[in-house]
């Protein structure tokens, strides 16, 4: 059975962007409905720690708690578990519910839609990438959040990135041996970043912090994984091979965490077609997209972090709410510098195209391997060809790799934007009703009240 | 409705074995805990979950009967069975 529901401003994302948005709006009257793929708010920054570990490890997040404070208090209709795998510029989102027995497919009809749909890691390919064991960086984070323990286990965390060092610090404070972070940015673009802190000492204070809890941690820049090492009988993981460009090593432990910064998660806008600056969702000073009705909030507009986020969130929210957002202009545009500062420190070197072998598997979906797609050129040829970005992550993960090995930009987003079982796709539609509504958001809204 | 607090556990079958896990586990965190993989590929190789948010389908297993489930996505039910092996 499917459902529908009518809204005047619907919030993609309930990650900071969009918390911030969703709270802007109903604060002003709107009507609000806000849609996570989560179980719980907060998206991948703000993400909870399993029940299991409240009291012990949980650290208190003042600014995250207010944020979601204040969307209880007001009037937004939070709906977790929802995935959105069509949307339409007419004013039509299409999600499924997990939560749902028959994961049944809801309509969201809309007048305004705010995009925050955040951002996810970009994963290049190495050799043993593949291996259990291996993870993302910020996806060993999210795990361990979610109860999968590490202490006494030995981690390496390489990649690039900000989260690096957030990242190693939670790991250590749970007991995990972080004996390297490999940062693949060179010391001299790094210190060019902090330096250029000093208007902003909260970031700079945050880093050092994170440094401190790291004290027996080697922090490696210009130092990248060449290969993850499975052990002899075979299929998990014992050592990493590290490389500071001259001389390579090999260091053993149990996990690797790697990721190569952010990409953003533009599907949405993509299908919905909002025009693009680069791989970025193209707003202007109220963050509406070229789509008048649709805005755009957070990483899908630039990859600028939480100030960032929480900022164009607001101001997307009053905007909406037909409210003057002239007082924010100020603090959006000193996010922006941080932005570009991001950018500047973080950038792929181009050894990194070097590190995938003929047979190192690049899409792991279909298991497509790196020596099949040097013989094709176009996005829409490689999938074609050899299955690459064609299983169920539909290339969200070998699309930015693929990118960024071979220069070859994926397109053609279509719906459904994410596997929907075709059961969902043709029940009927049926008005929800607004008991049943109520009940949903009770039912999110306390038991986030722990 | 408040929550209690005490350590709860559940009792789940992976691939037929019973496994206990604290409340609150995701079932991708329970399945690397019981250092089973989530999946084999097409290639036959196994694999465990990578970006933890429900976005690259590597921790996908069949979960209470139900193909492609997403792991990291649900959280661990008393009575809850996975599979693992296709």
């Amino acid at each position: 059975m499917s459902s529908t529901i009518t809204t005047e401003v619907l919030v993609l994302g309930a990650g900071p962007a969009g918390i911030a948005a969703a709270t802007a709006a109903a604060e002003h009257g709107r009507r609000v409905v806000v849609l996570d793929d989560n179980r719980k708010p907060g998206g991948q920054i703000w993400r909870e720690g399993s029940t299991a570990k409240v009291g012990s490890t949980r650290v208190r997040n003042s600014k995250k708690r207010r944020a979601l404070d204040r969307l209880y208090r007001s009037t937004a209709l939070l709906l977790p578990g929802r995935t959105v795998f069509n949307a339409s510029a007419d004013g039509l989102v299409e999600a499924t519910c997990e939560n749902a027995a028959d994961r049944a497919v809801e309509r969201i009809h809309f007048e305004y839609l705010i995009l925050a749909t955040g951002a996810r890691e970009r994963f290049l390919p190495f050799p043993g990438a593949t291996l259990p064991g291996v993870f993302g960086v910020g996806g060993l984070q999210a795990l361990v959040r979610a109860g999968y323990t590490i202490a006494g286990k030995r981690v390496v965390v390489a990649g690039t990135g900000p989260l690096l060092l957030a990242v190693a610090a939670h790991l250590a404070n749970d007991g995990a041996t972080v004996s390297t972070i490999a940062e693949q940015a060179p010391f001299l673009k790094l210190a060019a970043f902090a330096a250029s802190l000093w208007r902003q000492p909260t970031k700079l204070l945050q880093g050092a912090r994170f440094r401190s809890s790291l004290r027996s941690t080697a922090y490696r820049t210009g130092c990248w994984v060449t290969e993850a090492i499975a052990s002899p009988h075979g299929h998990t993981l014992s050592a990493v091979r590290l490389t500071d460009g001259k001389r390579t090593w090999t260091e053993p432990c149990d996990l690797l965490a790697c990721g190569y910064h952010l990409v953003p998660n533009t599907e949405i806008a993509e299908l919905l077609g909002c025009a693009f600056d680069g791989s970025f969702v193209m707003v202007d000073a109220q963050q509406r997209t070229s789509i008048p009705n649709i805005f755009c909030v957070g990483e899908p507009t630039g990859i600028a972090g939480l100030d960032a986020a929480i900022v164009q969130g607001e101001v997307a929210g009053l905007e909406c709410a037909g409210e003057s957002t002239q007082s924010l202009r100020g603090r959006v545009l000193k996010e922006q510098v941080f932005a570009k500062g991001l950018e500047r420190a973080f950038g792929l070197r181009e050894e990194l195209r070097l590190l995938p072998r003929p047979d190192t598997i690049v899409c792991r979906c279909e298991d497509v391997r790196f020596a099949t797609l040097q013989r094709n050129a176009e996005w829409s040829d490689i999938k074609l060809q050899t299955r690459c970005g064609m299983g169920p992550c539909q290339g969200r993960v070998c699309g930015p790799a693929v990118e960024f090995l071979l220069d070859c930009k994926p397109a053609s987003v279509r719906q459904p934007l994410y596997p929907v079982a075709l059961r969902a796709l043709c029940s009927a539609i049926e008005p929800i009703s607004e008991v049943e509504i109520i009940e949903i958001s009770e039912f999110s809204n306390t038991e986030e009240k722990v | 409705m408040l929550k209690t607090l005490t350590a709860q556990t559940h009792s789940l079958h992976i691939n037929g074995a019973t496994f206990e896990v604290a409340s609150g586990t995701s079932v991708a965190a329970a399945l690397l805990l019981a250092g089973q993989p989530s999946r084999f590929s097409v290639g036959g190789e196994p694999r465990a979950a990578l970006c933890g948010m429900g976005i690259c389908f590597e921790c996908r297993a069949v979960v209470n009967g139900v193909p492609h489930q997403r792991t990291c996505q649900l959280l661990c039910e008393d009575g809850m069975t996975m599979e693992t092996n296709r």
